[in-house]
């Protein structure tokens, strides 16, 4: 971790501890599970640090080694709790006796390294979190409070909810893992494919949220995406021999390259062909290829993978004309035996269009499953633009308006009403 | 710890005990409760009459109860039947949740027992 250099004022300080938490937290939290195997206790013991932390630092200062310095504040103060509770439940007493045994072993070496052998705990606590028995929306709070380490109200914030109900909502998981005892492991050989597709799509659902949306505050969602980069990395790192890990992250990094050119001056957005390149983010672009190569080595293709490889080819052209279309139709072709969804078709159509022309992409439009499709408003927003295309401008009005009632979304829906107007003149 | 695994299905649901599906059915649920047996996991398990036979008693004032016909909750789905099992995690019970439920052909319920 990068250490702090010298503190100009508070406000450098709450960030700089902020940060440090994100980072440290998931590791101390997964750690203090395996510990009391108590998810709650653990969750209650490093947000006490917390608060410790930002009393503390601010006058002492950013400790030297700030991540010992959370773990082994957050055990002292589970250790209290579990003695102060010893009677709370029987698993409290079960870890009080756990305690006797363990701690006089591992101690030192916690405060030595606070990362050494503490990262298969992470991976634990990641599956933990993102257990199919959990409900989706469960499964992406708890991810991003327990091992990303946010704030309830972060959350809540970021998912437009009320604070209580997203403290209701983890509690009530939290809750359920402890009752229902749901393990705390990485699941093994037959079961690991499955599972880690769950994990994958919880990140990728918290990236969503922060990339799609356009409502609420910008910046939140901006650190959205950070926070699921940033534990599609961790994830990275501790299954590294898993492509489609490598190939999630990869996506990650070469969408959110686009972010600085996805939306111009006054917040409306900017469709990808009308985007300012030289605005996208090269250093994200350069580590998603070199991912993309990565993963696509071992041979093994999945869709986060093949996905990444499209998004990779978008990054490749200097402009929108020079795109290799047919190598995204290719590759969506490819991406259909694996995942056949109406949106891959849907997007499949769209790259055919760009390939071999309006006309081509209205017939290859006209055979996708419309009913499936109705509710999509980037199905009728693709139509419309291949209407516009062919010359066939009142029936693209018409599409613009089916694509404006499909969505909800304000910035959407005015580009699309935009374009529709754009389309008549 | 333990698991209540519950079968439901639609309360009209009625079955032609001669039937083959029926017969099928049995035999399935027959071999999963011996490899429940067989693996220790077994702590008990059977089938119920139809809702419609139940009957609710109530306390009432004065250390009295009421008598009511039918089931307590008027519902669509009700539970047909059930398996206590032992089992270490709830993986290992949603494992044999699924087992079960290919066996019965219907919707099982996995829910943790109380440990106090």
């Amino acid at each position: 971790m990068e250490r702090p250099g010298v503190m100009r004022g508070s406000d450098d300080v709450d960030r700089v501890t902020r940060d440090i938490f994100r980072a440290e937290s998931g590791r101390v939290v997964a750690h203090l599970v395996r510990r009391f195997g108590d998810v709650s206790l653990a969750e209650e013991a490093v947000q006490d640090a917390f608060t410790k932390a930002v009393e503390r630092w601010p006058v002492d200062g950013v400790p030297p080694n700030p991540g010992g310095w959370i773990t082994t504040t957050a055990r002292n103060r589970a250790l209290d709790i579990v003695r102060r509770e010893s009677t709370r439940h029987a698993r409290s007493v079960a870890a009080h006796d756990s305690i006797r045994t363990m701690s006089d072993m591992d101690e030192h070496h916690l405060d030595d390294d606070p990362g050494a052998a503490i990262p298969d705990d992470r991976l634990r606590l990641l599956f933990t979190c993102c257990h199919p028995a959990l409900a989706p929306e469960a499964r992406v709070a708890l991810t991003l409070r327990l091992v990303g380490g946010l704030q309830t109200h972060e959350i809540a914030n970021a998912f437009l909810v009320p604070d209580t109900t997203m403290a209701q909502r983890i509690v009530r998981a939290k809750r359920k893992i402890a009752a229902a005892n749901i393990p705390y492991r990485v699941p093994d050989g037959a079961e690991l494919p499955e599972r880690l597709g769950g994990v994958l799509s919880v990140l990728y659902l918290v990236f969503n949220e922060g990339y799609m949306a356009s409502s609420g505050d910008t910046l939140v969602r901006d650190e959205l995406c950070d926070e699921a980069i940033r534990l599609a990395h961790v994830l990275a790192d501790l299954m590294p021999d898993e492509p489609e890990v490598i190939g999630l992250l990869a996506l990650m990094l070469l969408t959110a390259a686009r972010r600085p050119a996805r939306t111009d001056a006054n917040g409306d957005l900017v469709l990808l062909a009308d985007q300012d390149r030289s605005r996208w983010d090269r250093g994200q672009i350069v580590d998603g290829h070199a991912l993309v190569r990565r993963c696509l080595r071992r041979n093994r293709p999945g869709p986060y993978q093949i996905q990444a490889a499209i998004a990779a080819v978008h990054a490749d052209a200097p402009s929108a004309d020079a795109t290799d279309w047919g190598q995204i139709v290719a590759l969506y072709d490819q991406l259909l035996t694996v995942a056949t969804t109406p949106v891959v078709r849907l997007n499949r159509a769209v790259a055919v269009g760009e390939r071999d022309g309006c006309q081509a992409g209205l017939a290859a439009l006209a055979e996708l499953d419309a009913d499936a499709l109705d509710r999509y408003a980037p199905y009728h927003a693709a139509h419309a633009e291949l209407l516009v295309r062919a010359g066939r401008t009142t029936e693209a009005a018409a599409a613009y308006s089916q694509a404006t009632d499909a969505t909800a979304d304000i910035a959407l829906r005015r580009h699309l009403e935009r374009r529709r107007r754009a389309a008549l003149t | 710890m333990k698991y209540l695994l519950s079968v439901w299905h639609d309360a009209d649901y009625e079955v032609d005990f001669a039937s083959d599906d029926a017969q099928r059915m049995f035999a399935q649920v027959g071999r999963f409760n011996e490899d429940l047996q067989a693996a220790g996991a077994w702590v008990f398990a059977d089938g119920l009459e139809p809702a419609s036979t139940a009957t609710v008693v109530r306390p009432a004032t004065g250390g009295d109860t009421t008598l009511t016909d039918g089931p307590y909750a008027e519902s669509k789905e009700v539970m047909g039947g059930f398996w206590i099992i032992e089992a270490a995690d709830l993986d290992a019970a949603l494992d044999w949740a699924r087992r079960g439920a290919l066996a019965c052909e219907g919707p099982v319920e996995v829910r943790p027992f109380q440990v106090l």
